[in-house]
């Protein structure tokens, strides 16, 4: 089993002819995903790259039975992307752009909190269940299919990660890129509580960032609820005070929000934590015997 | 994107928020005329202000409070131009090359107001404490129940019930309440309508007639909106900027200096911010943070290479790639073509995986040039810090 996408999952693409909406568009298609149509507004009845494209994504999951969207929107029209999906009652929303505005995403999540849909990002390189499906942007073929879960909020350490269990020959349940901003859909407490409930994920990697306090609250709840092993890494243990590294929510500001602290709360919930990002799959495989 | 304390006032005063009367200057003579001019207005005294981008000015001796146009002006003339150094600046400081002449107030009581994002809510809140003039960091270690936090629904902004909560909560006396809830909403309005992503008036302050003043104003915005707010992105003050990091902006490369001598190039911040640790973790320091992206060209990669190389510090440059969308064979090219355009001669060590790899890995071989390639990520980290090392 998996989580979140697999074959039963029905895809479109908000932004299905832009040029990033169609190269991921095809590269889903091409790992197996059912892609099922896009949206862009403008364009609808026209076809692009053998898929229909529609105006609306309320239309577009009337005609083409989809359960789930990818957006691929420039950043300031995603919000309002994200909203249309909900509205459209999506159940899984992947929002893979990166730059949206803070006050927009504020205004999204106080809808989307309330809401039956699930949106993973944005800012992230969205979910793979290797030899199933994927939504999202990441190379396919450095995966495998196999029974760890992944969850980070960086798109590159994702792969990262993936890469040291593949070579290894450990393949992964689920991969799930929550993104790097300050506001996202789906924190690392959700997705380990999915990666927990699946009964083929047998072993959890669990990789954060500096700045918030998600990891601290997810260390909590791997304390309290999950009998898996889980094996975790925080990215910017270098990182100096008061920056934004590259990602809108890596910043340590006021003292809070430092690796160290993150570190400590994880080794304390009795996660693996390794310090060099190189030891991740080794880690992993000595956790789990293998 | 920070901005000066003279500039978030201007910015706040357009929102009808209450600030004493003020006026920056650049130069002495400028400053003599602003003291002047309030002197001869009214005010009973004036302050000089030094402007940087960082707090803790009033301890590292760059305020001074002043009663007459002599005085006024010898603090201007010691303040402008000084190497102001605070707990934020690092131990070299800031020079100051602006000043913000004001009006002094008859201060009654300091308080502290801000607004920020609640990462755990989403949401964003409206803080106030009686502790005006402390860090609120401080304030928060040693008792957080001196801070009162009102969250915000961003359907309904802030709430005039929730104006009257934190006023109380401050002690404001009955008959201030109401022009503080106007305070409140109006520094609200302000935030939310310029994109902001923090706020602070510390102090707030209430004067001995009853009035109330941002006697201070520190305001932050969200670059990722800088795009609809042309009149907020005018403010940026590249002075205050360190130069690589102004170089880097022009390229749009995410670039940030530190002081080591391993210089890195990555794509991905969370991978960029990893390579850094992996870099201390074998022996080494970081030279700089530096996420070339998804879709670096070979033009970037260029200019990216001559910010790494114009600073002095770099002994090692360490390349470290996970091509996902960023294919590494293009990479590849790019990063031969820079070494040989730039005739780069500090030893490069590279970690190529992912899309075209095999393809990147060749066309590196094929450049004749001296590069160290890593098979993993620690081999490679291992290779540059030994390399940083003979280069020192």
């Amino acid at each position: 089993m998996s989580v979140l996408v697999d074959k039963n999952t029905r895809l479109i693409v908000q932004g299905i002819t832009g040029k990033e909406g169609t190269f991921h568009a095809k590269g889903a298609a091409e790992y197996g995903t059912q892609v099922v149509g896009g949206v862009t507004p403008g364009k609808g009845g026209t076809i692009h790259e053998g898929w229909p494209v529609f105006n609306t994504v309320a239309e577009a999951v009337d005609a083409t039975g989809a359960n789930a969207t990818v957006i691929f929107v420039p950043p300031p029209f995603a919000a309002d992307a994200i909203l249309e999906a909900e509205d459209a009652g999506l159940p899984l929303i992947v929002c893979i752009t990166e730059g949206i505005p803070t006050i927009d995403m504020v205004k999204v999540w106080s809808k989307i909190k309330h809401s039956s849909s699930r949106l993973i990002g944005p800012n992230c390189p969205g979910v793979i269940s290797p030899g199933k499906a994927k939504i999202g942007i990441m190379p396919a073929r450095i995966h495998l299919e196999g029974s760890i879960g992944i969850v980070s909020k960086s798109g590159t350490l994702t792969y990262e990660a993936v890469h040291q269990l593949t070579q290894r020959g450990i393949g992964q349940s689920t991969a799930i890129g929550i993104g790097g901003d300050p506001i996202i859909g789906t924190t690392h407490i959700d997705a380990l509580r999915l990666l927990n409930d699946d009964p083929d994920t047998e072993a959890i990697i669990m990789i954060g960032e500096i700045g918030g306090a998600a990891e601290e609250a997810a260390a909590a709840f791997v304390k309290e609820f999950v009998r898996k092993p889980v094996v975790g890494f925080i990215a910017g243990q270098t990182a100096p005070p008061g920056r934004r590294m590259g990602h809108a929510g890596a910043i340590i500001s006021g003292g809070q929000g430092t690796a160290a602290e993150k570190m400590k709360a994880m080794a304390d919930a009795g996660i693996h934590v390794v310090v060099s990002p190189a030891d991740i799959g080794a880690k992993l495989a000595e956790v789990i015997g293998r | 994107m920070k901005i000066h304390e003279y500039q978030a006032k201007t910015i706040l005063a357009k929102y009808g928020v209450p600030v004493p009367r003020g006026e920056v200057a650049n130069t002495l003579p400028e400053a003599a005329d602003a003291a002047r001019n309030l002197l001869a207005n009214g005010a009973t005294g004036v302050v000089v202000k030094a402007q940087i981008h960082a707090g803790g000015r009033g301890k590292g001796g760059g305020v001074k409070v002043t009663f007459n146009q002599a005085d006024a002006e010898s603090a201007a003339a010691k303040i402008l131009g000084m190497q102001l150094v605070t707990h934020q600046t690092g131990p070299t400081g800031q020079k100051v090359q602006r000043l913000l002449i004001e009006e002094t107030a008859a201060i009654d009581r300091e308080l502290y107001l801000g607004i920020v994002l609640d990462r755990a809510t989403g949401k964003l809140v409206f803080m106030a404490s009686q502790a005006g003039g402390m860090e609120i960091e401080e304030v928060a270690a040693k008792d957080p129940t001196a801070i009162i936090k009102e969250e915000i629904d961003p359907a309904i902004g802030l709430a005039g019930y929730q104006g009257r909560k934190l006023a109380f909560a401050l002690g404001l006396k009955p008959s201030m309440v109401n022009q503080a809830v106007v305070f409140f909403q109006s520094l609200y309005k302000a935030f939310v309508e310029t994109d902001a992503s923090l706020l602070e008036i510390n102090p707030f302050i209430t004067t001995k007639d009853d009035k109330l003043f941002a006697l201070d104003a520190k305001m932050t915005f969200d670059d990722n909106a800088l795009f609809r707010h042309a009149e907020v992105k005018a403010l940026r003050d590249v002075a205050e900027e360190d130069p690589l990091e102004v170089e880097a902006s022009k390229y749009a490369l995410n670039y940030i200096k530190l002081d080591g001598s391993i210089a890195c190039m990555v794509n991905g911040a969370g991978l960029a911010m990893a390579t850094m640790d992996i870099i201390q973790y074998a022996g080494g320091s970081p030279a700089n943070f530096l996420d070339v992206g998804g879709g670096a060209t070979q033009e970037q990669i260029e200019h990216a290479f001559e910010i790494l190389l114009s600073d002095k510090n770099v002994k090692a440059i360490f390349i470290n790639i996970f091509g996902g969308i960023l294919r590494v064979d293009r990479l590849a090219t790019g990063v031969v073509a820079a070494a040989r355009n730039l005739n780069v001669t500090v030893p490069i060590v590279l970690r190529l995986e992912g899309t075209n790899v095999e393809e990147g890995r060749q066309i590196l071989k094929d450049s004749g040039l001296n590069f160290q390639v890593g098979a993993t990520m620690k081999e490679a980290a291992d290779l540059v810090v030994a390399a940083a090392k003979v280069g020192a």
